[in-house]
């Protein structure tokens, strides 16, 4: 099979900056947002995926001004997320230069979001985020807020479920691996990946690029989603896609 | 005298920042436009005639707004590419939304996918999400591009032309598929050269620097 798995570095931004933190919390400056876009870029990223973590009211306009900033000189696949509530953001960061848009709460509030937002403005550019813990063996449930609050949900319905309204693609973050780099939650990502027939991002907890792989051969994710390894300069784009390349998974190189 | 442009069409199906952003990148002293305005397109040099979301919803859109008629007039004239549904909608018909008629300034059939396509015991997903490789066919639209280079697609639907002359790159999918058409002065691509880093920006500067001749 020819079609290539994606390496997809992200950015989380917090008040124009990209930060990272250890389960969401305990935030590292990683610097500016733009410069890290184009550096991904021109390593060989195959899309960038852009988390606006403050997502408050007046930060809005910043975040659309660095997304038409990114999307000026970044020529490859652009997601954005944070704060997507309303048929209005989606539009607004469509406007600016996403190609994607990533609802991760107001999926959770109201599903039929998800629905009425595919149908307007296609499956393709509705990504369904999807935080899970596991909370026992095989189960893992939905939390929001950062992970702070469960919601009763089990992650693997829900994404079934999601796919059904009309998401695109399901972006997958193990909150429990998240920032820790002990690898992906690979229970939850094949689980996932085997119950629906959209591609699955896998995200949460890389910290070397065989945990790349493994997302790939074991979790079956059609993507990885990776961010401090790459922002603090361990490794480049290139270097994790040249890895996995090793390990026999096809990559565009 | 009066620098040359390129019309993006738009007719209201969504977002062409990303086709204006990467074509004015490569554009040198072409003047890149976003418009649905039948004259400016009229006037312009070269076309390009995108497309995202439900067929129907696209072609309906294209009647009403008499877009479909300044296609036809591209279609004899100048250089016109149509990218992802903008080159489905080239076609005489399309299966999405159960069934929907076309420009056809193509002979064949856009179909769907499924949701069973499977390959070496894999499940493939739908829709075609990323980067794949596209086996060229000579055309001057490849210039400086290596053969099998990835580009990136996204699509549920894919086009089977009826005549294989008209196919200038093919994508394999679970199936055989048309990833490039062509004849005389209009292409079309199924995957995205906006969205195709440096090989996508190569073809659309390859597009922007055509006469039109195959």
């Amino acid at each position: 099979m020819a079609l290539a798995k994606r390496i997809i570095p992200c950015l989380d931004v917090d008040k124009g900056r990209v930060v990272k933190g250890v389960n969401f919390v305990g935030i590292r400056d990683a610097g500016d947002p733009v410069e890290i876009a184009k550096r991904y870029n021109d390593q060989g990223a195959d899309e960038i995926t852009f988390l606006d973590i403050t997502a408050s009211h007046e930060g809005r306009d910043t975040t659309v001004h660095m997304v038409e900033a990114i999307a000026e000189q970044v020529f490859i696949p652009l997601t954005v997320g944070g704060g997507i509530r309303e048929l209005a953001d989606i539009r607004n960061m469509l406007n600016a230069g996403a190609d994607k848009v990533s609802i991760n709460s107001a999926a959770v509030y109201n599903p039929e979001f998800v629905r009425e937002a595919s149908e307007k403005f296609g499956a393709q550019c509705i990504v369904v985020a999807i935080d899970a813990k596991q909370v026992g063996d095989n189960h893992w449930e939905i939390f929001t807020h950062g992970g702070r609050k469960p919601t009763g949900i089990n992650a693997v319905e829900w994404a079934a479920k999601m796919a059904e309204y009309g998401a695109g693609e399901i972006l997958l973050t193990s909150m429990d691996r998240d920032g820790v780099k002990s690898g992906f939650d690979l229970g939850v990502t094949r689980a996932i990946s085997d119950a629906v027939n959209i591609p699955v991002i896998a995200s949460g907890g890389v910290g070397n690029l065989d945990h790349l792989v493994d997302g790939v051969l074991q979790g079956k994710a059609d993507a990885v989603l990776a961010a401090s390894i790459f922002h603090f300069g361990e490794y480049t784009v290139e270097q994790a896609k040249q890895h996995m390349a090793a390990a026999g998974i096809e990559m565009r190189l | 005298m009066t620098s040359k442009t390129c019309a993006v069409i738009d007719y209201g199906m969504g977002n062409l920042h990303s086709a204006h952003g990467a074509l004015q990148a490569v554009a040198g002293d072409t003047k890149v436009i976003v418009t649905g305005d039948p004259e400016i397109i009229r006037k312009a040099d070269h076309v390009v005639l995108p497309g995202v979301g439900a067929m129907r919803d696209c072609m309906a859109e294209i009647r009403a707004q008499g877009i479909d008629q300044v296609v036809a007039e591209a279609r004899k004239t100048k250089p016109l590419l149509g990218i992802c549904v903008g080159m489905q909608g080239m076609m005489d018909r399309s299966e999405e939304n159960g069934g929907v008629d076309c420009l056809g300034l193509f002979p064949g059939e856009v179909r769907f996918f499924g949701n069973d396509l499977i390959e070496d015991g894999e499940k493939l997903k739908v829709p075609h999400m990323g980067w794949n490789k596209v086996r060229q066919i000579h055309h001057p639209l490849w210039n400086g591009i290596e053969d099998d280079t990835r580009f990136y697609f996204v699509h549920s639907y894919y086009v089977e032309a009826q005549r294989a002359e008209h196919v200038k790159g093919s994508g394999h999918y679970g199936v055989d598929f048309a990833a490039a058409i062509g004849e005389d002065n209009v292409f079309g691509v199924q995957f995205h050269p906006e969205k195709s880093h440096n090989a996508g920006l190569a073809l659309l500067k390859n597009f922007l620097e055509w006469d039109g001749q195959a």
